[in-house]
Formats: C-alpha cells, structure tokens, sequence
C-alpha cells in the first residue's frame, strides 16, 4: 500500500507527534508533546537530562511504546494502525513496515560482538531486506570506505577504538537505507580525541541533505553545524523551537539562556 | 586392610570395558538431553504467553526440589505401571532422568547468559528491523551461549559425577561394576578406591579445562 493512501496522517510531515504522551509509573517524561519534522529536515533536541529527548528517540524507533497520542512517520501512523475508523495499537508487522524507514545510533554502539565489521552491516541488509548477500557485502565495503574503515571490514568489533565502532555503527545504520536517522548522544562515550572523526562524518553525512536527521546532543557547535532547526525541550514540552543561529545566541527563553550556560560552563 | 594388588589388576580390566563404556554413555547423552532440553525451558520460561512461562517455571522448580533418586525411580518403576504405561530400558530411563533433572539447572545458566546480554543488542537488534527469530539466532543466542559454556562444563563434570545414582535403576556404571565386583569377595576397598580415582582422573583435568575456557571466553 502506498504510505500516502494509508489515509489520515498528513504526507507533508516526514515526523509528527500529536499530543504524544509517554509516562513510566507515576512519571511523566513527554506530556501531550506535538512537533513535526518536514522531509529532510535536520533537527537538533537539546535541553537538560530528563527532559525526555532521548525519549522521543526512543519512541520513534519503537523501542518504546507510547502511552497515548499518536505518532506518524512519512504519512503512516506508527504506533497506530487503522482498523475501519478506529485506531488501534499497531503490531509488530505494522511496526516492521514502518520501521524500515528509520535508522538509529547509539550512545553505547552496541554493534554486534560475535561478528566481525563487515557481518554487523551485512546481517541486517541480508536477513530484514531480502538483499542477495554478495551485493550486501560490496555496498557494506563501500560503506566502510566512506566511514574511512575500508582496511577493518574483518576485523571483530571489540578491537576497534570507540571512534571506530561508532564509524561502524553508523555505516551499519546507512546499510539499512533509512529516509530518518536518529542520533542518540552519538559521541557522548567518546574520548574526547576520538569525537572530532565521528562529528566530521555525520557533517558529511547530514550535509549531502538526503535524510531526516533527528539528534540528540550536547555539543553545540556539532548541533550548530549539522541542523537546520533547534528545539529545547524541559519536562516534556518544547520550549523553544528555531533555527541554531537564533537559538544559541540569542534564545528568547530564560530557561533556554540557562541552559545554555550550565552547558558553556560545563 | 591389606590392598590385594593382584586381584586389583584382575578386575580392573572389566571395571573399565564394561563400566567406562556405560559411564560415557550416561554422560554424554545425559549432557546432549540437558543442554538441549534446558535451552528449551529457559526459552519458554521467557515466553510472552503467560501459561507457558508459568508451566517451565513450575516444571524447572518442581524438578530442582525432589531428588534424582526418587525422579529415576520413577521413571523406571512407576511409569511402566500407570496408563499409557511407557516402559524404557534402564539405560534410556537412566539418560533421560539425569538430562532433564540437569536441564532444569542448564536453563538457569542459560537463564543468566540471557539476562547477561547488554539490552543494548536487542535495542540495536530492532533498530534494525532483524526478524525476531534472527535476533535471537543471530545476535542473543551466540553472545549468551558464550557467557554460558563455563557454567555448562561444570554440569557437564556434575552428570559425570552423578551418573553412579543410575544403580539405583540397575544401570551398571563404573561404580556399579565396582560394587558388583565388590560382592563376589565381600571386599569393597580396592573396586571402590580404582573406581573413584577413575572420577577423580577424569574430573580434574576437565575442571581446569573449563577454567581455562572461561578466561579465553571474554571478548
């Protein structure tokens, strides 16, 4: 079914939220959040810990469930699926369907310790897509190539640096052809010499403007650098939303200002 | 007590033909029924269908608080006599008995190289729309197993040790072959003392094999 006939959700979003509720217990972390991200629009969420960035990460890739509201990704409903009129919670074929659009890396890698480099991008390509797994390997390799891994396609994860098994993470996010990447914290386990090859490549990669790119950071200038558009989070509500230039120097929020020296003066 | 060395070289012989023989069938059979019947029961036990994981729950808890004596007994004497009335060789009650009484402590090994792999895999596993069965062929099974293997060399050193309660369902091992020989002379010493060398010289070298593989074992 072609996404723009699955009815209802709009097809001028690559990303909408509507009225998104997400508790734990007694806890909320987004309350009745909405936002929308256009096709190809690089975003940035920033805002102090707790504030439930990661968690909308975390949603859109369905880690998560959400608690009620809706979510649509590239006009389909994602945690929804429409049975007559009503909209009932999707399964996980629905769920596979639409998560084929999304992409993610994180913080911690978690690349796949039992294969080597050139098996934890192939696995995926090869056992979710179908691909004939020679033609994985040769667009694998020319991945590798790009992140500047080409020699370490043999080679078992755990003998790379951090820098490079993020390199490898985020070739194997690429292999799986995403239209939204989600970057969680993508440097934050880094050290810190290591950061500066893995930010260049996403600049690399956000620059060519082929993907949605959700992310999110602490480091400014990388947030800066590979968006075009800012959103402060506090307590599960947007606090501000506009363009970096506008937001990181001369935010109309107070809470935006303080956060943005508790993190200058970090 | 004098030790009767020549008698001693007389029987050792068939202590270790016939005896070894049916030790290393207990054993190893014993250990296949347990490591693959335990991998089923700690996956059941994860099962998202609330009936199944209760039942493996029951059945590993239920195994693990009575006996192997009594389980073997069972198996062998009292099955044949209620419907449908299954009658096994002792040999086959014996490495049935032994494997599922150790499958129950196999799935908790199991059950631990599970819970030991990073959340992160399965997080990453989604995020990349593997199929749930490739997930855990792919990804989960390989790391847990591998965290798994020292705890299951040890049960594999546990049914070894324990295979002599199959006595009990008349399967002649090594120490049963001892006792027999034993009786014929009233002399006990010198069949039992062979017989538990025998465990002794297999057992340790095998504990420090599997010491050596945990170590090698770390990523």
């Amino acid at each position: 079914m072609n996404p723009a006939e699955s009815a209802g959700p709009d097809t001028q979003w690559m990303i909408r939220f509507d009225k998104v509720v997400k508790r734990y217990g007694d806890l909320t972390v987004l309350d009745e959040l909405d936002f929308h991200v256009r096709p190809r629009e690089r975003v940035t969420l920033i805002g102090p810990s707790g504030s439930g960035k990661t968690t909308i990460l975390r949603l859109l890739m369905t880690l998560e469930r959400i608690t009620s509201g809706t979510i649509e990704v590239g006009g389909e409903y994602l945690s929804h699926t429409r049975r007559g009129d009503k909209l009932v919670p999707a399964d996980e074929k629905h769920l596979r369907r639409v998560r084929k659009r999304i992409g993610m890396v994180f913080q911690q890698f978690n690349l796949f310790p039992n294969m080597n480099v050139l098996r934890n991008i192939t696995e995926a390509p090869v056992r979710a897509l179908g691909r004939p797994r020679a033609e994985a390997e040769a667009k694998a390799r020319e991945l590798l190539d790009m992140v500047g891994l080409g020699e370490k396609a043999l080679e078992h994860p755990t003998r790379l640096s951090g820098g490079q098994q993020q390199r490898v993470a985020i070739a194997r996010a690429l292999a799986m052809e995403p239209e939204i990447l989600l970057l969680d914290e993508v440097t934050s386990a880094l050290d810190p010499e290591l950061v500066a090859g893995v930010q260049d490549l996403l600049r690399d990669i956000a620059s060519r403007g082929e993907l949605t790119i959700l992310c999110v950071t602490h480091e400014m200038q990388f947030a800066q650098d590979i968006s075009d558009r800012v959103l402060m989070f506090d307590k599960g509500q947007i606090v501000e939303d506009g363009p970096p230039e506008k937001i990181f120097t001369e935010p109309e929020e107070q809470r935006t200002r303080d956060f943005l020296q508790a993190i200058l003066k970090a | 007590m004098n030790w009767d060395w020549e008698w001693t070289r007389e029987f050792s012989v068939e202590l270790f033909t016939t005896g070894l023989k049916v030790t290393a069938q207990i054993t190893v059979f014993g250990a296949i029924v347990a490591f693959i019947f335990g991998l089923l029961l700690a996956l059941l036990r994860r099962s998202k269908i609330l009936w199944v994981s209760t039942a493996a729950r029951w059945f590993i808890q239920f195994v693990r608080s009575t006996p192997l004596l009594v389980q073997l007994f069972f198996l062998f004497y009292v099955l044949p006599t209620i419907p449908p009335n299954i009658k096994l060789s002792a040999l086959t009650a014996g490495i049935l008995g032994l494997g599922v009484h150790y499958a129950c402590y196999t799935a908790e090994v199991y059950r631990a190289g599970i819970d030991g792999v990073p959340p992160g895999q399965f997080e990453a596993a989604t995020a990349l729309n593997l199929p749930q069965v490739r997930t855990w062929t792919s990804v989960i099974l390989p790391q847990a197993l591998r965290r798994s293997l020292p705890a299951l060399g040890n049960v594999l050193v546990a049914i070894f040790k324990e295979s002599p309660q199959l006595s009990i369902i008349t399967v002649l091992d090594v120490i049963g072959t001892a006792q027999e020989l034993g009786s014929e002379r009233f002399r006990y010493l010198e069949p039992l003392t062979v017989a538990g060398l025998f465990f002794l010289v297999l057992a340790i070298p095998a504990s420090i094999m599997i010491r050596r593989l945990e170590r090698r074992l770390e990523y």
